[in-house]
């Protein structure tokens, strides 16, 4: 394998070869995309390349995540300038809105979906909002599996010391639906918390640590679940 | 120009800050970016992506003040050739943590191959995209990013981690 692999670098890369960090972070057209899928499927050297990039592609994202955002002093740096600036005309400002409109008909594919993904996910958490609500002002003896504040014998603290519960970077599949990543969390007892930077969600399994060796297992589980198209741990 | 702010303002400062290097410079790019794109908003022809026309203007700012910088003196070619040494590979070695090394060896790339890289992988961008904000042609990307990977796989190595490939 690694002959292979060194045999690649040694030639010019092939055409395939160079698409594959496009195809990581899911922005190859269809064409390209089913192209580089199959000679994945087929070639084990480029299989493990890709492995390669796909880390390199998530430490780029937590790379560039971490480097936090600007102060307002840019901000007021800028809206002063505006100020300063002559009176515009008004059929800019209207081209300025058209063209924000037009900047929202052109995210991608995946950042649409995304978004419409979340809005489902808002809605279905604003439906139960409501739904106990009402169960709740019908006065009769259901109860809800919520925890009871008053049942609780310990004060809510966060555990001191130890290690943290393990956390992934996740990039699900833009075929995946709402449905299927609710059951994804529920099956791996797993909780999104934080996302969705560049396409990728942290997620956190249960609330204990957890050793090398089951670690890798559950990253390797995850890695093949249908729903997800990449899986890395994260701190 | 709020709402166009608001949204975008975190990945023009990122940007520019993995090219300035510097916050201060990179937070006045902010400024000196949003500011052309209200000016120039009516140039905008919509080809392109709102965040594309963001990056290619925030490029061409960031190498701006690298030249302006009279303790460095550095033109847009120079800038581009030389390696960042602050943290030094040897420094790595010390490293053991994978992803951080990983992370090291990704901020002592080039300018040219960092910002390649984020391009892709970050601000996702297509091949033609990039070659849209950079200035080069589309094959060039692709080979740029390719020796890119390849010149990380080299710090990698010197930090004594092998990841299977080259």
């Amino acid at each position: 394998m690694m002959a292979a692999s060194k045999k690649m670098l040694d030639q010019e890369p092939s055409e395939i070869e160079m698409l594959l960090p496009w195809h990581a972070a899911g922005t190859l057209n269809a064409r390209d995309a089913r192209r580089v899928d199959e000679a994945l499927a087929s070639d084990p050297a480029l299989a493990q390349q890709y492995a390669v990039i796909r880390e390199e592609y998530a430490e780029t994202i937590d790379l560039n995540e971490s480097l936090g955002a600007p102060s307002a002093r840019a901000m007021q740096k800028l809206f002063a300038a505006i100020e300063g600036e002559p009176v515009r005309k008004p059929s800019v400002s209207v081209n300025i809105s058209a063209r924000i409109s037009e900047f929202f008909a052109r995210l991608s594919p995946r950042t649409l979906a995304w978004s419409a993904s979340l809005g489902a996910v808002a809605l279905l958490l604003q439906a139960g909002v409501i739904g106990a609500v009402l169960v709740k002002n019908q006065g009769g003896s259901f109860q809800t599996a919520s925890l009871i504040l008053n049942d609780r014998s310990a004060p809510i603290t966060r555990e001191l010391g130890g290690s943290p519960p393990p956390r992934a970077l996740v990039r699900f599949s833009e075929d995946a639906r709402v449905a299927d990543i609710t059951a994804l969390l529920d099956n791996y007892q797993a909780s999104i918390v934080d996302g969705a930077k560049g396409g990728m969600f942290r997620l956190q399994f249960g609330n204990s640590a957890m050793g090398k060796n089951d670690l890798a297992a559950l990253m390797s589980k995850l890695q093949k679940e249908k729903i997800v198209s990449l899986a890395v741990e994260t701190p | 120009m709020q709402v166009l702010y608001g949204r975008h303002h975190v990945r023009v400062f990122r940007f520019g800050l993995r090219l300035v290097r510097d916050e201060q410079v990179a937070e006045d790019l902010i400024s000196e970016v949003f500011l052309d794109v209200w000016r120039q908003a009516g140039k905008f022809e919509g080809r392109s992506a709102v965040t594309t026309w963001l990056l290619a203007i925030t490029r061409f700012k960031a190498l701006s003040a690298l030249r302006r910088r009279k303790d460095v003196g550095l033109d847009e070619e120079a800038a581009n050739a030389i390696e960042d040494t602050s943290d030094d590979p040897e420094v790595v070695v010390q490293k053991k943590d994978t992803s951080e090394a990983l992370r090291n060896c990704l901020t002592s790339l080039s300018p040219d191959h960092r910002e390649i890289v984020d391009l892709v992988y970050y601000h996702e961008k297509s091949v033609e995209e990039v070659a849209e904000i950079v200035g080069i042609p589309e094959n060039t990307v692709k080979t740029r990013l390719f020796y890119a990977r390849k010149k990380l796989a080299e710090l990698l190595k010197a930090a004594g981690i092998e990841r299977g490939w080259p």
